[in-house]
């Protein structure tokens, strides 16, 4: 087995010395009925270049070489090439949780940088090391504000990602908290009356998404007033980050959770993805996972160690803040990358691309005979919702023919909006491809309308 | 009296060789704030080929204005300053990571070659069916090896983490209970127990009982009868415990809890000193998780990510999180196709979104296909052979507090060190000085003062020589030297950092001096 460095004599004499007979015989704890004393049912051991053809057949069997629409949480765009070439470094990728600060000062400076980057977008005074992802994120984010509070209502909008509401709700059914949702108005946002209505002196958080499912912005000032006004805390969950680039960050927040998915890491399929819980200052002792801070070595010198860690299960057990241990440090440092790639001036342009190609796209789309643009009052960022004559699994049927997948269908989650779909384009989308997928869809009700 | 050449040398402190290593030079590197400069880029977008926008018209009060002190580099220094932070990090890559419970092995370059393969790696999630096939076959495959592996029934793959794997199994454990009724009130979880379980057990809204371990560091099998009762919904058990040691009695252990229509649980940890070997599901495990960030190689990449399958036995099918891949009808070449069942009504719910963390599903199975089952039993017995050969050669200088037999790791007490005031932490300390990342300290809380080492597979018999030859020196150091010890390390950039200070005065993110305005 090419993985292990050992020659069968080596193995022979290691035995002879600890005393062993054979191999057996350090198994001997093991119950002789519950040994497996047969091969496991796994594929045979396989060459290098058998796996990767495997792999490779795979791949084909997915879509690969199709034009794509799709966003809903997880965001296709550019990833600079420094950032996979930084990131397979061993030093980085072979490493464990930075506790021996001596030796891992490099994965500890890189979370320092993380954590302030994060704060600057988000206008919040701390972050995180990283949470599972955006909706676990969103769903601790709860139990924190529950913490804080020690109220136990939760009120949810609508537009925040179903996905994400569903894993909230999983994590809150046995600690106890009152879940509601909150509906949206007719642009596409949460309704700031059923909110005044709903929200009291119980609610611990209201939970909302900016830009929100729909990929409309939402009016968090305006939230913030209200839920603020009964002593409630706001969370901001934040899907699509590259948005900070052009959106104002949701500063009147006291906890922001975000996806950082956008920032440099591949669509994988829905993993492994970043979460991070960006927060005010004053809720820093409740906050859940690793946390990187400043400090200085016996010399006097400038070095970062993981610290606040009696917040952590490995100290407090069943009364710490999560139970999170492992978390997503090398994405983390994909989006740190990233976001040093991209900078100061290259996030507001690399938005500002996202924000005018939808702006294109919505246009264009919703110009087909029949569609029209929902939720169009409103402010958006690369996402929008096109309500069709025809449901949007006959469209998308008749767009994937030519490479082309169109937007998600929305009614699994809100059957009230018909035949609504939810289509995203970001800087990858080239104006041809718009033009192309409408001239499919435009060709196509132009017929129906000739037919009738 | 005139002073021998022979007392100066005893006279002499011992300080061990460095066999291993020797100091080189690294790179001093700022923070990527102090070394921006306005105008400097690291990126080119193309030419915009839609109509430009206002973001102020579009957006009105909600555009943003500025992005504050976001840094502004070129691409070489980027690459320098990760390159440069890189080499001050230890990593398996570098030589043996011995951290207990952590299971450090080599992570397979073909792993992360694979995962990065276009078609997998640009897999939306939400991409139809029809077009996400090979993505299918590949959960489909990984579940039925791991199925295998365990000896379980039913498998979800949906869990990010270790402890996210936990929740999630002890959400099947409530959903199961509740469905006969009672959901119940108490977790049995041993001392020795990492500290993620009782921490899983409260958030998923059970009290914690704790459960003492006997002289021989395993479950106290007489106690454990006394306080399992009708009310007790599993005992979360680590398998080999967290001092290595198998739990002979484990089937007995199952019995006391199935007498009591309790579940056991099982905290796979440390599953890669029984792969191949013995099977959880066949010595009465209800439920487990897997770390296929240790077991099934990978990487740890600084603290993650991980993805913490749940594997199960039948009764607890139902339960398991939505969506959960199944055959659906026959496609063109005759084969039934694969899709996403989310019709369970059941379920425990989504503990995340989309599917797991699939990137990791990809590399666990690339690592399963290399070993095959020839290499993966070897892959177990290598393992467990380098951990004893550690054992045999170091228990003469470090106490050995349980000398049960162990298998994958081994654990030490300080006891005899402090005798000169040198602790476990002390000693891992120097350890970083004869080049080895150090063994995990403190824990498990049943050993005052542990040293936990877990050697893997991944080290060869020259490594694991250099490493018992650092620990023997060390040693001796602390027995005659022991102010070298407390003082260590003395070869790395930066010394021990005042973690007080980092704790009592947080400081969470840089700020510009205040004569550097933003």
């Amino acid at each position: 087995m090419r993985y292990l460095p050992k020659s069968p004599g080596e193995r022979i004499e290691m035995l002879q010395q600890i005393g062993a007979g054979s191999i057996d015989d350090l198994f001997s704890t093991i119950p002789q009925e519950y040994r497996l004393e047969r091969d496991l049912n796994v594929p045979r051991q396989m060459a290098e270049s058998e796996i990767v053809d495997y792999f490779r057949h795979a791949a084909l069997k997915n879509a690969a070489g199709y034009t794509s629409f799709l966003g809903a949480g997880a965001y296709r765009h550019y990833r600079p090439v420094v950032i996979d070439s930084l990131v397979q470094r061993g030093e980085f990728l072979t490493s464990y949780t930075p506790y021996q600060a001596e030796i891992t000062q490099g994965t500890l400076q890189a979370i320092f940088e993380f954590q302030t980057m994060i704060c600057e977008l988000t206008g919040m005074d701390i972050a995180n090391a990283s949470m599972y992802d955006g909706s676990t994120g969103a769903a601790e984010s709860v139990s924190m504000a529950v913490r804080v509070t020690h109220r136990t209502g939760v009120l949810v909008a609508r537009t925040v990602h179903p996905e994400y509401r569903e894993v909230m709700h999983t994590y809150a059914q046995h600690q106890g908290l009152e879940a509601e949702t909150l509906s949206f108005g007719d642009d596409g946002r949460l309704d700031l009356a059923a909110l005044e209505q709903r929200v009291t002196e119980e609610t611990a958080c209201v939970l909302v998404q900016s830009p929100n499912f729909f990929g409309v912005i939402e009016d968090i000032p305006a939230i913030a007033e209200i839920v603020h006004k009964k002593g409630a805390l706001l969370i901001v969950s934040i899907a699509e980050a590259i948005s900070l680039g052009v959106v104002r960050p949701p500063v009147e927040a006291d906890i922001v959770s975000m996806e950082a998915q956008s920032f440099g890491v591949a669509l994988s399929y829905g993993g492994p993805y970043c979460g991070v819980i960006a927060a005010k200052e004053k809720y820093l002792r409740q906050m859940p996972g690793r946390l990187v801070g400043e400090t200085i070595d016996t010399q006097g010198r400038r070095g970062f160690v993981l610290t606040l860690s009696t917040r952590e299960q490995h100290i407090r057990r069943e009364k710490a803040t999560s139970n999170i241990c492992t978390n997503q440090a090398l994405v983390a440092l994909m989006a740190t990358i990233f976001l040093v790639v991209y900078g100061k001036e290259g996030m507001r342009e690399l938005a500002l691309h996202n924000l005018a190609k939808a702006d294109y796209a919505a246009k264009q789309f919703s110009s087909i005979g029949g569609a029209r643009l929902l939720f169009a009052t409103a402010p958006r960022f690369h996402e929008f919702v096109l309500e069709t004559a025809e449901t949007p699994e006959q469209m998308n049927t008749k767009l994937l023919k030519q490479k082309v997948i169109g937007g998600l269908p929305l009614s699994r989650w809100y059957p009230e909006l018909g035949n609504a779909s939810l289509w995203c384009t970001t800087e990858l989308n080239t104006r041809e491809q718009i033009d192309h997928a409408v001239s499919l869809l435009q060709l196509d009700s132009e017929e129906a309308f000739t037919r009738a | 009296m005139a002073t021998t050449t022979q007392d100066l040398a005893a006279s002499k402190l011992f300080e061990g060789v460095r066999h291993k290593v020797q100091s080189h030079l690294t790179q001093n590197e700022a923070l990527v704030f102090e070394k921006s400069s306005p105008g400097k880029k690291a990126y080119k977008m193309p030419p915009l080929d839609v109509p430009a926008v206002d973001p102020q018209s579009l957006l009105g009060e909600a555009a943003r204005a500025d992005l504050g002190l976001m840094p502004e580099l070129s691409e070489i220094e980027i690459i320098r300053h990760f390159t440069r932070l890189s080499t001050w990090n230890y990593a398996i890559d570098l030589g043996m990571y011995p951290l207990g419970s952590c299971t450090m092995k080599y992570n397979p370059r073909v792993n992360e070659f694979v995962a990065r393969l276009e078609g997998i790696a640009e897999a939306h999630p939400y991409q139809p069916e029809s077009l996400s096939q090979g993505a299918l076959e590949v959960i489909r495959l990984l579940k039925s090896c791991l199925l295998d592996i365990t000896g379980m029934d039913t498998i979800t793959l949906q869990p990010a983490a270790g402890a996210h794997g936990e929740f999630t199994g002890i959400l099947l454990v409530r959903a199961y209970h509740q469905s006969k009724g009672n959901p119940r009130h108490k977790i049995i979880i041993p001392d020795s127990a990492h500290g993620t379980n009782p921490a899983t057990a409260a958030i998923c809204g059970y009290q914690v009982e704790n459960l003492r371990s006997n002289s021989l560091g395993m479950v106290d099998v007489e106690q454990l009868e006394r306080i399992v009762t009708e009310d007790t919904a599993a005992l979360m058990l680590t398998n080999p415990s967290t001092i290595g040691v198998f739990e002979s009695e484990i089937h007995k252990i199952a019995d006391i809890l199935h007498a009591k229509g309790a579940l056991l649980y099982m905290d796979g940890a440390n599953m890669n000193a029984l792969v191949g070997k013995t099977r959880p599901g066949d010595f009465g495990v209800d439920v487990m998780h897997l770390n296929l960030h240790k077991t099934f190689s990978t990487p740890h990449g600084g603290g993650g990510p991980g993805s913490g399958p749940v594997a199960a036995k039948k009764i607890l099918e139902p339960f398991l999180p939505t969506p959960v891949v199944v055959e659906g009808n026959l496609g063109a070449d005759g084969r039934r196709l694969l899709r996403l069942d989310y019709d369970r009504p059941q379920s425990v719910g989504r503990v995340r979104m989309f599917y797991g963390n699939f990137g990791m599903f990809v590399r666990a199975l690339a690592y399963i296909m290399a070993n095959g089952p020839d290499g993966l039993r070897q892959t177990t017995e290598d393992a467990v052979l380098n951990a004893n050969y550690i054992r045999k050669n170091l228990e003469d200088v470090y106490e050995l507090p349980y000398r049960t037999p162990t298998l994958h790791e081994v654990v030490f007490s300080d006891r005899r060190q402090t005798q000169k005031g040198v602790k476990t932490g002390d000693i891992a300390k120097r350890l970083i000085d004869y080049g080895f990342h150090p063994y995990t300290t403190s824990f498990p809380l049943i050993v005052p003062g542990a040293l936990m080492i877990e050697p893997t597979e991944s080290e060869s018999k020259e490594e694991l020589d250099l490493f018992i030859d650092a620990m023997r020196q060390i040693a001796r150091e602390a027995e005659e030297n022991p102010e070298l010890v407390l003082n260590a390390p003395h070869a790395t950039r930066i010394s021990r950092l005042d973690e007080t200070r980092a704790a009592r005065n947080p400081i969470l993110r840089y700020t510009p001096p205040a004569d550097k305005p933003r």
